[in-house]
């Protein structure tokens, strides 16, 4: 269905766009620079806030059964057993292989800078901000993977992709990256298309955006009228797309596409985890995407996947103790989940703090015990080869990059 | 830049129209909310209250067919409930033609903008097979009469509607003390926390994580039933008083009116004056709006007791609410129903719609531009920030749509070079002008003033 979406389409529609080709992303000889080395990356915004302590279930401490009598914590099934400590969530049954050939991992105990209030919004903007908490939010306007393109050697306007249709301020930023959404279409005459760049020229933010917009839609095809370039399917796909799910093997599908060529960076994000009532259901679903997400990744990307690593991140995890509802409420710690050939999986990284009620965080979260960004760190350190100091002043300003954990292989 | 009608209709209203003459001065724009609500009259939909009968009728054959189904009359009774379902998201479904017509043909617009501003502050989302489609309903019934009254009165409305309630799970909370907790069931805080932080104080406010836990202890109580909508149930209130913001609230029998209190102080809480003030500043003005406007409009708040009439008034009076004109880009069910309005598109058509063309023409493509109508992402609405909403695909779907939508509903479209005028007025520059007379056709014209940043922005 996108297969039209060529770098030669993307070429041959800039060149068709006249006089002002010169300012598009797509002719900057950033274009042809050498890629920046062959490992991938791919970042999954989980949002809603993850509840890491059912994902990955510390069975071990009887306190769990105890704090949450109605979520299903049950000892007896071993089959998601990590390593006699920690079990895996049932509806990741089908990554136990990964787990079991070293290419899925999980850090536990891990947080932003960000405490307290527990806002999904702030949460959300900290974690994609990669700051401190010092920072006031909304002065904030760049993302942490927009300011590692910007100091990565040979980074092009196709080295990142930003992918579907939710906003992703992880990536906003002066580095150009290119994005992509299952929707989306565009037929106009080559006159019309030189008038509306016209129109668009002098208002900075939709001269700059047109450019995207153009190129990117007619790469995926013209479409006659009445059908407004969006075909029955289409619509299904982009209202399914827009809900807060989203269609995870679309999206993975896509970003790896773009990884088997030009593009080395991709993210994406996935819904549905602010499971404050029947949390089993609702995580589930969620759950579900997220190994959808994964396992086309690595059945897209062959034999690339040993070359990658995909790192999923949420704002904050969830209260230790179950609430009211069968679900639970907006917390602190919680974890990330690491996959890829060229993760060194098969192990729960971090400190864990116990669920002790004095070793949690405000005797109701998970302690947060190290940084998400520190991770996050070392993975670009280890894949890149970008600096410690770099990484802890430019990427993630103020950040102790501490101890390596070793991450990769 | 002083305040001219032109303006005003485009950032306060819902854009030029010809034979809808704009309102000629600030006291004209605040006299649409004045009086009765003309657009509401002629195209009415139906009140939250209206549709418990409903709900509770489809849910009864629902339980009599899951009941029945291995009876011999169980395709009769699936049949059954089957058609009822139906009707009744027919009839919810058909909300969008009244909804989207008084936009386009109201000569009260500011009170469809004002409408839409307060039902994305209360932001709610419909979770069941039942509610799914009832937005609509509860924006009519919670939203819609208290506009132009007291900010206290609306919350009051809000707080206690069953959307509200069961959108952000106050219904399931149970006090973990109360009798009927029975120590298995208990609290939850979603929206006790959404309550401070997006309703009223806002996230930077003076709240604790103690207060959203005492306030979801006052809270309990609050809840719904299918065939009558709100109720409060004493038997799952928690017992005793609580402490939120520094204040007791409650301790004697379980009573609403301790919860009630307690939306009438914070209602008027300095923060909450400020958090108000300010949004309602960035959605019609600026994302980086003016702080002496801002502090006029708490002022007015504050000394009126959040009467919302005279804040609307304070930021109309201000300057910056006329020389910002252009900061802000239209959101997509804004930018839709303005080009819908300047097209003339008759109200009757939009009734005619079958399922399917309203999703191809309108619903759709709004979701391409990125704001499913009436399922917005999360409790905090849609976002304000231009660049959230110009994104290459969100624009993509903008220009596809300015140049596909006006001729799947005319057959003959308007002369650009005429319609540049009736659409943007005293506010076309000369490059949209220009692009008007030098398109090939009239449909590439009216989609390039349509897709024109001067259309987009107000």
């Amino acid at each position: 269905m996108f297969d039209a979406l060529s770098r030669r389409g993307f070429l041959l529609r800039a060149s068709a766009l006249g006089c002002s080709a010169a300012a598009s992303p797509f002719m900057t000889p950033m274009t042809f620079a050498q890629a920046p080395g062959d490992n991938r990356l791919v970042v999954i915004i989980l949002r809603g806030a993850m509840d890491g302590l059912d994902v990955v279930r510390p069975i071990g401490d009887r306190l769990l059964r105890q704090y949450r009598p109605g979520l299903g914590m049950s000892l007896d099934s071993t089959t998601m057993d990590l390593d006699g400590y920690f079990a895996l969530h049932p509806a990741l049954s089908d990554l136990m292989p990964l787990w079991k050939q070293g290419e899925l991992a999980a850090a536990h105990a891990v947080s932003t800078p960000y405490r307290d209030k527990r806002s999904h919004f702030d949460g959300q903007d900290l974690l994609e901000a990669g700051t401190g908490a010092d920072v006031d939010g909304p002065q904030v306007r760049d993302g942490w993977l927009n300011r590692m393109l910007q100091v990565l050697p040979g980074a092009g306007s196709e080295t990142a992709f930003a992918i579907g249709r939710s906003e992703m301020k992880l990536v906003s930023g002066r580095a150009p990256v290119s994005s992509w959404s299952p929707d989306g279409r565009l037929d106009m005459s080559p006159q019309a298309r030189l008038l509306l760049e016209e129109i668009y020229h002098d208002d900075p933010l939709f001269q700059v955006t047109s450019m995207d917009a153009i190129a990117i839609a007619e790469n995926l095809g013209l479409a006659s009228d009445n059908s407004f370039g969006m075909s029955g399917k289409d619509m299904r796909a982009a209202v399914k797309t827009g809900s807060a799910a989203g269609d995870a093997s679309v999206l993975a599908n896509f970003a790896a596409r773009r990884l088997n060529e030009e593009a080395r960076i991709a993210a994406f994000s996935l819904g549905g985890w602010d499971t404050h009532r029947a949390q089993t259901r609702g995580i589930s679903r969620a759950l579900g995407n997220l190994q959808d997400a994964i396992l086309t990744l690595k059945r897209e990307l062959g034999p690339r996947w040993d070359k990658t690593a995909v790192v999923a991140v949420t704002e904050f995890g969830r209260t230790a103790r179950e609430n009211g509802t069968r679900g639970t409420d907006h917390g602190t710690g919680g974890a990330m989940i690491l996959a890829g050939g060229a993760i060194r999986g098969g192990r729960v990284y971090g400190e864990w703090p116990g669920l002790e009620e004095v070793a949690l965080y405000a005797r109701r979260d998970l302690m947060p015990t190290s940084d998400v960004r520190s991770y996050i760190a070392w993975l670009m350190h280890g894949l890149y080869g970008l600096e410690k100091s770099t990484l802890g002043t430019v990427v993630f300003p103020g950040l102790q990059l501490g101890r390596d954990p070793g991450l990769l292989v | 830049m002083a305040f001219t009608p032109d303006i005003a209709a485009i950032r306060f209203g819902e854009g030029l129209a010809s034979g809808i003459d704009p309102a000629a001065s600030v006291d004209a724009l605040l006299d649409q909310l004045r009086g009765p609500d003309l657009a509401a009259q002629e195209f009415p939909i139906p009140k939250l209250a209206e549709l418990h009968e409903k709900f509770a009728k489809v849910s009864t054959l629902q339980r009599a067919a899951r009941r029945g189904r291995n009876g011999t009359d169980a395709e009769e009774l699936i049949k059954s409930y089957k058609q009822a379902r139906r009707d009744l998201n027919l009839r919810l479904k058909g909300a969008f033609a009244p909804v989207f017509s008084r936009s386009i043909s109201t000569a009260q617009p500011f009170r469809e903008r004002l409408t839409r501003f307060w039902a994305d502050h209360f932001t709610v989302v419909g979770k069941n097979n039942l509610t799914r489609n009832a937005v609509s309903s509860y924006i009519e019934e919670s939203i819609r009469p208290y506009i132009a009254g007291r900010f206290t009165d609306m919350l009051k409305a809000v707080m206690t509607s069953p959307m509200m309630l069961d959108y952000l799970d106050q219904s399931m909370s149970i006090g973990p003390n109360s009798r009927a907790a029975k120590g298995r069931r208990g609290l939850n805080e979603n929206l006790a926390r959404e309550l401070l932080e997006l309703h009223t104080l806002g996230v930077g406010g003076a709240y604790t994580q103690t207060d959203v836990r005492q306030l979801a202890e006052l809270l309990t109580g609050m809840s719904t039933e299918i065939s009558s909508g709100f109720v409060f149930r004493p038997k799952i209130v928690e017992p005793g008083a609580e402490t939120v913001l520094g204040q007791s609230y409650g301790g004697g029998s379980p009573a609403i009116e301790d919860v009630m209190a307690f939306l009438d102080d914070v209602a008027l809480h300095p923060d909450t004056v400020r958090h108000i003030a300010r949004k309602l500043a960035v959605h019609f003005t600026s994302d980086a709006p003016d702080e002496g406007m801002i502090a006029n409009m708490a002022d007015a708040y504050s000394s009126t007791g959040g009467d919302l009439m005279a804040v609307y008034d304070a930021m109309l009076r201000h300057p910056f609410a006329w020389t910002s004109f252009g900061q802000k880009v239209k959101q997509p069910v804004d930018f839709v129903v303005s080009a819908m309005r300047v097209l003339e598109i008759p109200p009757a058509s939009l009734h005619k719609l079958s399922g399917s063309k309203r999703m191809a023409y309108v619903i759709g493509p709004m979701a391409g531009m990125g704001q499913q109508w009436h399922r917005p992402g999360g409790p905090d609405g849609w976002p304000e920030e231009a660049e959230a909403w110009v994104t290459p695909q969100g624009l993509a779907a903008r220009i596809q749509w300015a140049m596909a939508a006006p001729s799947a509903f005319f057959r003959s479209l308007p002369d650009p070079r005429d319609f540049v005028i009736s659409a943007l007025g005293s506010v076309a520059d000369d490059k949209v002008k220009f692009a008007a007379r030098a398109a090939e056709t009239r449909r590439e014209g009216v989609g390039l003033i349509l897709a024109s940043p001067a259309f987009q922005r107000r």
